[in-house]
């Protein structure tokens, strides 16, 4: 068609270069306009948008406190719920999306590829009061700059059928160890994740001492093949790999899988539907003896964000005490407020969640106790750099994502 | 006619008039405007996006980021050709494809056989109506039945577990049982088209020269529908190659060539992109001989 838009190419390629230097100049300005924020941030929140487009894990966007932010903020949120991390640095890849609830396996990817931009923290007062230990973490902080808000953290759990599963293991070796997995061929569950090697290195980390694995995400050329050669063995007791939670909520309901790797948003679906399935006990904090691995979701917001002004509101609202304490009961992690650990806070959002008051959650879910977390590997993005003196030899994602397609067969 | 020329010569031609003329003067100018809508779709829709697939095939992705980085390598196909799985999971998925059209070639014969020979018009209609039914239904929802059937808890079990069987569950076995569900209907279609145009006659005359059903069959029918099946098997075969849903709902643990592309595509499309290759070239091949067995006439 021809019209008054045919533009002639070398035109467009000179507006585009044209753009692209304003952008850059602009960018630059930014930096210089340093007002106590961080570079490239927003500096000042105007009048919302009225929409958010979301991105988030099942359970992290839901009622009530969704409604609640919509009605306080006129923000109407969008949302699209992820199964993996990859999912999520994909759909943030569009530029569809304001922001994310990034784990430390798509945040730094995110950072890396420019697809989230630095966060100006004085806009957010309650971060002020967010625990400290989830503060400057390298999962949300890069050279000293901010990317972001944590949300809350939490263990992957070891979670089984009372009724074909006994006795209740205490130990991840009841899916990863050669001989008990393969009492339940073809009923395992597992997360369809290359970062679900991680989960066999810290097995390793227990049982195979002698391979000197230290964190779980660092693993040189040795520990990440004994890792691999693990879940290789384990490949044909597996039933499913899930990506879907609700898809993993329906076996575990059916009984086509009666023990696997899961997270709290599935073991307590399953426990409302009167499922007879038990986790790790809350006593341990929910951990197998080796520990597990986990995650400290940080709340991002996308470089090319079209609804800034909402998505500040709602970085702010879900580290409020009354919201993040409703989101972390009812997804059942802990919080990464402070105040929200106030038991009168606690009682009145599990009220608002409908569910029964538990002013003791915090205690239980070791959200102020900074030792706990020692057991808990948060998943992170593997790089080459091993982060100690064995150098560059470490095994990086496109590695990992390469053998978990291996493993699979 | 005076009155159209005094129309057509006027100061007030209209636009619509004044192409006409043009169109009516040059046919081929006509044919091309009517053909470069569709056909431009066909190039730029269809043959564009496979050739984007095969340049981001050569393409790598960033170790940190995850990004895609349009560096031109043979990074991905060396990645295909020495990882076994690769071949694995390519040669497992060819397999079920063929099983499934074979499967659905047995079944759809008899069928369409009745169908075009023994039914009486009535019956005939009741039967085509039965076939394509499965096929208003949302493909969907019938693989989401096929998953809760199969199911431990499901109704496969229920009823061969008095005889001493159980569902196969999750995996190979189940993959191929749904895809040779699924696509049944595109099979029994084609071989009953084939059937009706051999005229009875020459089954009589088959039969008149003291022929053996089972060497009408074999050196009449077979011969003749042969065309009206492997037209058939193209859609069978191509429609299970690439199914990505089926093996997803009801594959267990087992990977497939759809399942490896779905799980790349978000952390190396490249890669993804690379293996697509492999259904691609299958198919160009297999279209190659279906050609020489004469299917084109039949679809």
């Amino acid at each position: 068609m021809r019209g008054p838009n045919d533009r002639h190419p070398a035109k467009a390629a000179w507006l585009i270069a044209a753009a692209l230097i304003v952008a850059m100049v602009g960018i630059g300005c930014g930096g210089s306009d340093n007002g106590g924020g961080e570079e490239g941030a927003l500096q000042k929140i105007g009048k919302p948008e009225g929409e958010l487009n979301l991105i988030a894990w099942p359970g992290y966007v839901a009622d009530p406190w969704q409604s609640d932010f919509e009605k306080e903020t006129g923000c109407q949120i969008k949302l699209r719920e992820a199964g993996t991390s990859d999912e999520m640095v994909d759909q943030m890849r569009t530029g569809e999306w304001d922001g994310v609830s990034a784990s430390g396996n798509a945040s730094l990817r995110l950072v890396a590829g420019g697809d989230v931009a630095p966060v100006n923290l004085d806009l957010i007062p309650n971060y002020q009061t967010v625990f400290d230990d989830l503060k400057d973490q390298p999962y949300n902080t890069v050279d000293d700059v901010h990317y972001g808000v944590p949300h809350g953290r939490g263990a992957n759990l070891l979670m089984w059928n009372q009724g074909s599963v006994k006795p209740a293991p205490d130990s991840w070796d009841v899916m990863l160890n050669p001989d008990t997995a393969s009492q339940y061929n073809g009923q395992i569950s597992v997360y369809d994740d290359s970062v679900y090697i991680a989960d066999a290195a810290l097995y390793l980390k227990t049982h195979e001492p002698d391979l000197g694995i230290d964190n779980p995400y660092e693993l040189d050329e040795k520990q990440f093949n004994a890792a691999v050669d693990l879940l290789k063995e384990q490949q044909p007791n597996v039933g499913e790999y899930w990506v879907d939670a609700a898809k993993q909520i329906q076996s575990f309901a059916n009984e086509d899988v009666v023990v696997g790797t899961t997270w709290q948003y599935q073991y307590f679906a399953l426990l409302d539907e009167d499922a007879p399935v038990a986790a790790s006990p809350a006593s341990q904090g929910f951990l197998p003896k080796e520990g597990a691995t986990g995650w400290s979701d940080t709340w991002m917001i996308s470089s090319e964000a079209e609804h800034p002004n909402c998505m500040y509101k709602w970085m702010d609202f879900i580290v409020s005490p009354d919201a993040n304490a409703e989101v972390a009961q009812y997804f059942g992690e802990a919080p990464a407020q402070t105040k929200s650990c106030d038991p009168s806070t606690l009682t009145a959002a599990a009220k608002a969640d409908g569910l029964s008051p538990d002013p003791k959650f915090c205690d239980k879910y070791h959200a102020a106790d900074p030792n706990f977390w020692d057991n808990v590997y948060y998943w992170i993005t593997p790089v080459a750099d091993c982060g100690d003196d064995r150098g560059e030899v470490c095994k990086d994602n496109n590695e990992w994502v390469s053998a978990w397609t291996e493993i699979k067969g | 006619m005076e009155a159209a020329d005094a129309l057509a010569s006027g100061p007030k031609r209209s636009v619509g008039r004044r192409l006409a003329d043009l169109f009516h003067g040059h046919p081929k100018l006509g044919l091309g405007a009517l053909l470069a809508g569709p056909i431009g779709w066909l190039v730029i829709g269809y043959l564009g996006s496979l050739a984007v697939l095969l340049i981001a095939s050569f393409w790598t992705v960033d170790a940190l980021s995850g990004e895609t980085t349009r560096n031109l390598s043979l990074h991905n196909y060396d990645e295909l050709v020495s990882q076994g799985v690769y071949l694995d999971v390519a040669l497992r998925t060819i397999g079920v494809a063929a099983a499934a059209t074979l499967t659905d070639a047995i079944l759809a014969f008899p069928i369409a056989f009745y169908m075009a020979k023994l039914a009486g018009s009535r019956s005939k209609a009741a039967l085509l109506v039965a076939i394509l039914m499965p096929l208003w239904s949302f493909y969907l929802v019938k693989v989401y039945a096929w998953e809760t059937m199969l199911s431990a808890g499901g109704v496969i079990n229920w009823a061969l577990e008095p005889i001493g069987l159980h569902s196969p569950g999750f995996g190979l076995t189940s993959v191929w049982l749904v895809e040779s569900y699924l696509w049944l209907p595109y099979m029994i279609l084609p071989i009953y088209a084939g059937l009706e145009r051999i005229p009875n006659s020459l089954l009589s005359a088959s039969d008149d020269l003291g022929a053996h059903p089972v060497t009408t069959f074999r050196r009449v029918i077979l011969p003749l529908v042969l065309p009206a099946m492997v037209a058939g098997s193209i859609f069978t075969f191509s429609l299970t190659l690439g199914d990505y849903i089926t093996p997803s709902l009801v594959g267990g643990n087992v990977q497939f060539i759809g399942t490896v592309v779905f799980a790349n595509h978000a952390n190396n499309l490249p890669l993804a992109s690379a293996f697509t290759m492999v259904p691609l070239v299958v198919m160009v091949v297999y279209l190659m001989i279906a050609r020489r067995l004469g299917a084109f006439e039949h679809l």
